[in-house]
């Protein structure tokens, strides 16, 4: 088991926190610099989209990666990780809100119905909101046991993700097909949890 | 018509010299219809010394004054902005894979219900035609659209030499298949070849073109060289890329993105932002090379070629034959 002074988990911290928010910085500076090609929109979908999903594949791989070293330390990860899910989702969609449809409500109703891959990524937001509002201390305190229950739709929320990928691909499915498959192998590590609340629905 | 001489590149613009590499019969093709003209103008604009790759530049055709030359995409993503999966499916791949086409030669077979079949060689074909310039909108399925200034020739004149029998209702174009030549091929994204079509109606109409060209110069190989089609009031996927055969038939052909998802693309495949594809909305149009804060384009039926092609389709249900 490794022991962390509190500077050496600050140190730590800062330096995944780094790590994680180059994406961004990344996108931002090509964004800045005119350097995201003939589709600007449509590259910086793909990039902050990309990131949404590796960053929750990525968190979702910490407990079993708990399991694999015997460690509690990746845990100790999984929530900034998954914010960093959340800030990339959210980037995703304000580039649709501002850039895609020019925060215009009358776009926005003639798009959404007439592109189900949409629907399903805005619905998959939605449930990946309340997961990134309850994140913090007081409110695993809060909720108990609900607490877990709550943050199981995350298995859900992947589910949706990717099959919003699917649906607006046109014909090479490489890379869904990869994300599924790491989906695959971390829910089926979950597997005995997934049945139960099958089961239980 | 005015004839100009075009010069809009910058050497940033430049595409590597091998691209370019099978010009030069081309050209020599292009002059020999050239002689055949004589306006002074013409002549001027010909002789014209180049400063850009002067073999890759066609000296020869009636230059375009449309409207739309004031949205002219930049020639750079016009270039390197492709969807050419017999060279990769990521729009970047065509420009990096496609310097393994051999161009030429080049020979178009011409079969079915016609009453000159054979095997023609592209030089022979050219030889015949008057190029001229035609600025398109070009627009793709996935709802992006960019305006080009192709260099060809109508389709219709093509077809008028051919002489087709009665029977013959409909045209299908093959691209070529090689995979030594297209690696794209070796992968089976699509059922190899490329088969495009149209009904005879929709060839026979002035908009249709066979293009050889694009920006005053010889087609480059990652945007179909060294010829092929362009419909502008469909979606781009209808303006198959470098032809071999052109077939005349009485049936529909089967045609390859049809083939691929019967429910996604249709035999038809006109611009309409009534009819959405069935997992996104075809309403609007991002506008290749705008700036990232520029609206996305109302999409307009037909393309905006309403005025010159909706009479094709008179009677029949948009919705049902998209």
């Amino acid at each position: 088991m490794l022991k962390f002074s509190k500077l050496q988990w600050f140190c730590l911290k800062t330096l995944v926190f780094i790590v994680c928010l180059s994406p961004f910085l990344s996108i931002a500076w090509d964004a800045f610099n005119d350097l995201l090609g003939a589709d600007p929109i449509q590259r910086l979908h793909f990039r902050t989209g990309d990131w949404t999903l590796r960053f929750l594949l990525i968190s979702l791989a910490m407990t079993p990666l708990r399991k694999v070293f015997k460690s509690s330390l990746p845990i100790r990860f999984r929530r900034m990780l998954g914010l960093f899910c959340f800030f990339y989702a959210s980037l995703h969609l304000l580039v649709w809100l501002v850039l895609d449809q020019s925060l215009s409500l009358e776009n926005m109703l003639v798009d959404v119905p007439e592109s189900p891959y949409i629907i399903l990524g805005l619905l998959a937001y939605t449930m990946l909101l309340p997961l990134a509002l309850t994140s913090n201390l007081a409110s695993m305190r809060l909720l108990g046991p609900n607490w877990q229950s709550l943050h199981r739709s995350v298995y859900l929320i992947a589910v949706l993700g990717l099959i919003h990928f699917f649906w607006l691909t046109k014909l090479d499915n490489t890379e869904p097909i990869i994300y599924a498959l790491v989906l695959g192998v971390l829910l089926a590590f979950r597997w005995p949890i997934i049945k139960r609340l099958w089961h239980r629905q | 018509m005015l004839i100009k001489k075009k010069s809009p590149l910058s050497d940033n613009d430049v595409t590597p010299r091998q691209h370019y590499d099978n010009s030069r019969a081309l050209i020599s093709a292009s002059r020999r219809s050239f002689l055949t003209r004589s306006s002074t103008a013409m002549l001027a604009a010909g002789l014209a010394p180049s400063t850009l790759w002067a073999g890759d530049k066609i000296a020869d055709y009636l230059a375009s004054e449309s409207a739309l030359k004031s949205e002219l995409t930049p020639y750079e993503y016009v270039t390197t902005y492709n969807n050419f999966y017999e060279f990769g499916t990521a729009k970047g791949d065509p420009v990096v894979r496609a310097h393994t086409l051999k161009t030429k030669p080049w020979s178009v077979s011409i079969e079915g219900e016609v009453e000159k079949p054979g095997v023609y060689d592209l030089e022979d074909i050219l030889k015949r035609q008057q190029l001229e310039e035609r600025i398109y909108r070009l627009r793709c399925v996935e709802a992006w659209s960019m305006v080009v200034p192709w260099i060809g020739f109508p389709l219709a004149s093509l077809i008028k030499q051919l002489k087709p029998t009665s029977k013959a209702k409909y045209i299908e174009f093959t691209t070529l298949y090689d995979p030594e030549q297209m690696p794209g091929q070796r992968s089976g994204s699509l059922k190899w070849p490329y088969v495009e079509g149209l009904r005879m109606d929709e060839a026979m109409n002035p908009l249709s073109l066979m293009a050889t060209g694009l920006y005053g110069e010889m087609m480059p190989k990652q945007n179909g060289a060294p010829l092929r089609l362009v419909v502008p009031w469909k979606y781009g996927f209808k303006s198959i890329k470098s032809i071999v055969k052109i077939r005349f038939s009485e049936t529909m052909p089967a045609t390859s993105w049809n083939q691929a998802a019967s429910g996604e693309y249709g035999f038809y495949a006109n611009v309409n932002p009534q009819v959405p594809h069935p997992r996104w909305s075809q309403r609007r149009e991002r506008v290749i090379g705008a700036s990232l804060f520029s609206p996305k384009r109302n999409t307009e039926l037909f393309n905006g070629y309403a005025d010159e092609v909706a009479y094709l389709y008179k009677g029949m249900n948009l919705k049902t034959f998209f």
